[in-house]
């Protein structure tokens, strides 16, 4: 048998940071997956890294890009068989002619279906359609033992829960069936709503239920009767008869893999606060004169910085990190209030993007899931000295709102900041769930 | 068109799978240990509505006997000789096996089946036949001349046989990779700019067979290379450490 290929790399996900000295294995053949699963003591399950800090990482890290091939594909109910490794963009262009779109896809393409299910991603419509898992027929799985398991909803229902929002703790997800949406057309129909303050804002997500996908851009520079004032984002996938004829004339267009790369870490003073008022400022205005409503093919909708290839090199050197939490819908406002307050007088620590979501109901059986029904807020954050006490003051925030913050985004808070079983103990493991343990 | 691609799972193999399916050509992988190529040839099928079969094929046990290569051979417009072994030149010089295995693998066991492959093609009138061989088969030197030796049986094999063959409407094509990264030399350190991607390589191969070209390098840069290397005059090459 080949020995599967293996080098030592230093690697680090989104945010880059941390950075980890790791073994990376990886196959394209499931038999030699399972002999490295079998031989190893610990061992990381890990996708395309999309995830911001450290999760994905560890010494001994199993690289699931190999494993990318499709497996099947049913056009007439838009069920897809695919490998743990494909990419959502690759699946995207793949369906697409077919009239299919992802069920639920968070704000990159460029992650796994392993990823997706380990996360178990949210979109623009979770108050919709849900999770990544609500989708997930099936999965296959490999256990620490290095047998495959077959789970479903109905099939091993109890470790398909464990391993939905699992972050890769019950072993390697091999390959996935998903349910597809079917679509028309590749456009989003959108609205651009500009909301005055934080009350108007939760107003305005509760007055959108009906739309497909929302999501809200704050300023968080402003405070006072201003604070939380922003952009409401909705959209809609476009119905043929709504495009105009130049579009009409391919409907089901793919995305185009055109991107433009960002080859260097930008020094960081670039990104000081002055940049990030002026971006604010900028973006606040220019996006309402130009954008009210219209329709723009499906990559600038859900993926606009996609096409800045490494745009997280932005931050610097040091990297980044994103803090998203969600509080319970009834502590929502009061809590939201809080951690506005809080950023702003954090002078240091400016944030570039601030993204507000209403989430839809809480799935009960989905016990590992970041979501819960209430508010959703992520921001990114430069790594800077002083950046674990600042972690620290926003945990106790949304601590004390009964919130929680999500652990694909995480490398600074504690533990009872989320939701996890008592024992992290096993084969399958992390730098994340290894800091957690302590 | 039926395509045969003999060594199914070398990377430049799963990459002429996938070109060829996306013109529309039906692809017969043969290999030892094929089942594990299951999710590749689903992918491609899928993917580009074409077939790919996997046909479980250990050269060392090949006769003439087997009907089914008969068959699939007959049923084809062009074959791809990709089995090649590598070896290790150190263990070859202690143990006849390995030096064996190399000799079979690259030159021997090879022939016997580019003869079925010819005889079946000449009583068609038609075919293409592509080898792979290697540039080091265009001197012998101290670190691979047992693989060497085999790919230099191979290359004039090729030769003689596009010559046999040009009177009866079958063509032969050789092709010369340079480095490739692929498993095979996964471990060594190939300068960068001389090593082909599998991508390349099975474009560069696809594109020779279409035109009928006689040999090819996939990397034109070696075709330079080897001239100097060859002009190197013995009593110089004998002193160097290659
Ligand atoms: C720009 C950007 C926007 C984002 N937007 C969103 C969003 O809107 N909503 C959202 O939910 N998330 C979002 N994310 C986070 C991202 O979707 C998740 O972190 C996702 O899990 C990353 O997938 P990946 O393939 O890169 O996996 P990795 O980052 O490599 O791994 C993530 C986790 O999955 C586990 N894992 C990966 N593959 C497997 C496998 N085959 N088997 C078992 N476990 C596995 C890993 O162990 C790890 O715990 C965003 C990320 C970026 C960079
Ligand atoms: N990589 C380079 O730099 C380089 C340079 C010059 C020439 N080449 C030549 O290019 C060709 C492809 O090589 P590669 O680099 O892709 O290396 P590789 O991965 O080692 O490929 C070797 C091929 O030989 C096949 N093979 C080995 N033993 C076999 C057996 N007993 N029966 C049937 N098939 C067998 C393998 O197929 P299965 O595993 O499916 O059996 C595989 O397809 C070889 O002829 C090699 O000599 C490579």
């Amino acid at each position: 048998m080949n020995i599967l290929s293996m080098k030592t790399q230093k690697i680090a996900n989104w945010g880059n940071y941390p950075n980890v000295e790791s073994n990376i294995h990886s196959s394209e053949y499931i038999d030699e997956v399972i002999q490295t699963v079998k031989n190893s003591d610990q061992i990381t399950p890990r996708g395309n890294g999309r995830s911001y800090g450290d999760a994905s990482l560890g010494e001994n890290i199993l690289s699931c890009l190999e494993l990318n091939k499709i497996l099947a594909f049913d056009p007439n109910n838009g069920i897809l068989q695919c490998q743990s490794g494909v990419l959502l963009s690759d699946i995207l262009e793949f369906i697409l002619p077919h009239g299919y779109f992802l069920p639920v896809t968070p704000g990159t393409k460029f992650i796994t279906v392993g990823g997706a299910i380990a996360s178990d991603v949210h979109g623009k419509n979770h108050h919709v359609d849900g999770c990544f898992s609500e989708h997930t027929l099936n999965f296959n799985l490999i256990d620490s033992e290095g047998n495959i398991v077959s789970c479903s909803a109905q099939n091993n229902k109890s470790l398909f829960y464990e391993t939905v929002g699992g972050m890769g703790r019950t072993g390697v997800i091999v390959d996935a069936t998903i349910k597809l949406k079917p679509i028309e057309t590749s456009f989003i129909k959108y609205e651009y709503q500009k909301v005055k303050n934080l009350d108007d804002m939760m107003l305005s997500f509760e007055n959108c239920l009906d739309w497909t996908y929302s999501v809200a851009w704050l300023d968080v520079l402003k405070g006072g009767k201003d604070m939380g004032r922003g952009i409401l984002m909705k959209g809609e996938h476009a119905k043929l008869s709504e495009l105009k004829s130049t579009n009409r004339k391919r409907p089901l267009l793919p995305h185009s893999n055109k991107a433009i790369n960002m080859p260097f870490f930008l020094p960081s003073f670039v990104l000081n606060d002055y940049t990030v008022k002026l971006f604010n400022f900028l973006y606040y205005n220019k996006q309402l004169a130009q954008l009210k409503n219209g329709i723009v093919h499906y990559d600038t909708f859900f993926y606009p910085l996609d096409s800045i290839l490494n745009w997280n090199k932005c931050y610097g050197k040091n990297g980044f990190t994103q803090y998203q939490f969600v509080l319970p819908k009834k502590n929502s406002l009061d809590g939201l209030k809080a951690f506005l307050n809080k950023l702003r007088s954090s002078k240091n620590f400016s944030s570039f993007l601030v993204v507000l979501k209403l989430f839809g109901k809480t799935n009960p059986s989905a016990h590992w899931s970041f979501p819960m029904e209430g508010y959703t807020l992520a921001l990114d954050i430069k790594i800077k000295e002083g950046i674990q006490e600042l972690i620290k003051e926003f945990d106790d925030i949304v601590y004390k709102f009964g919130g929680r913050v999500y652990l694909s985004k995480d490398a600074f808070s504690s533990r009872k900041m989320f939701n996890l079983p008592d024992n992290l103990a096993g084969k399958f493991t992390s730098v994340q769930i290894n800091r957690l343990k302590k | 068109m039926n395509i045969l691609i003999f060594g199914a799972s070398s990377d430049i193999s799963k990459e002429l799978a996938r070109q060829y399916a996306q013109q529309n050509d039906n692809v017969t992988l043969l290999g030892t240990g094929v089942q594990r190529l299951e999710p590749l040839k689903l992918d491609i099928e899928i993917r580009n509505k074409v077939k790919v079969d996997l046909f479980e094929f250990d050269i060392l046990k090949y006769n003439n006997s087997n009907e089914k290569i008969k068959k699939l051979i007959n049923q084809s417009d062009i074959s791809i000789m990709l089995i090649g072994y590598l070896g290790n030149q150190n263990e070859a010089d202690e143990n006849d096996d390995e030096l064996a295995r190399i000799v079979n693998l690259n030159y021997f066991k090879v022939i016997e089946v580019l003869n079925l492959i010819q005889r079946t093609y000449v009583s068609k009138q038609t075919g293409i036949i592509a080898g792979v061989s290697s540039v080091a088969g265009d001197r012998g030197k101290q670190s691979n001349f047992a693989y060497g030796s085999a790919k230099a049986g191979l290359s004039v094999y090729l030769d003689g046989l596009r010559n046999r063959l040009y009177p009866k409407g079958v063509h032969v094509v050789t092709i010369k990779p340079g480095f490739m990264a692929t498993k095979m030399t996964k471990d060594l350190n190939l300068p960068k700019i001389l090593t082909a991607s599998p991508q390349k390589a099975a474009k560069t191969i696809i594109k020779a067979i279409a035109k009928r070209k006689n040999k090819v390098f996939v990397n034109w840069m070696w075709k330079y290379i080897m001239i100097i290397i060859r002009a190197i005059p013995e009593p110089v090459f004998k002193k160097m450490k290659m």
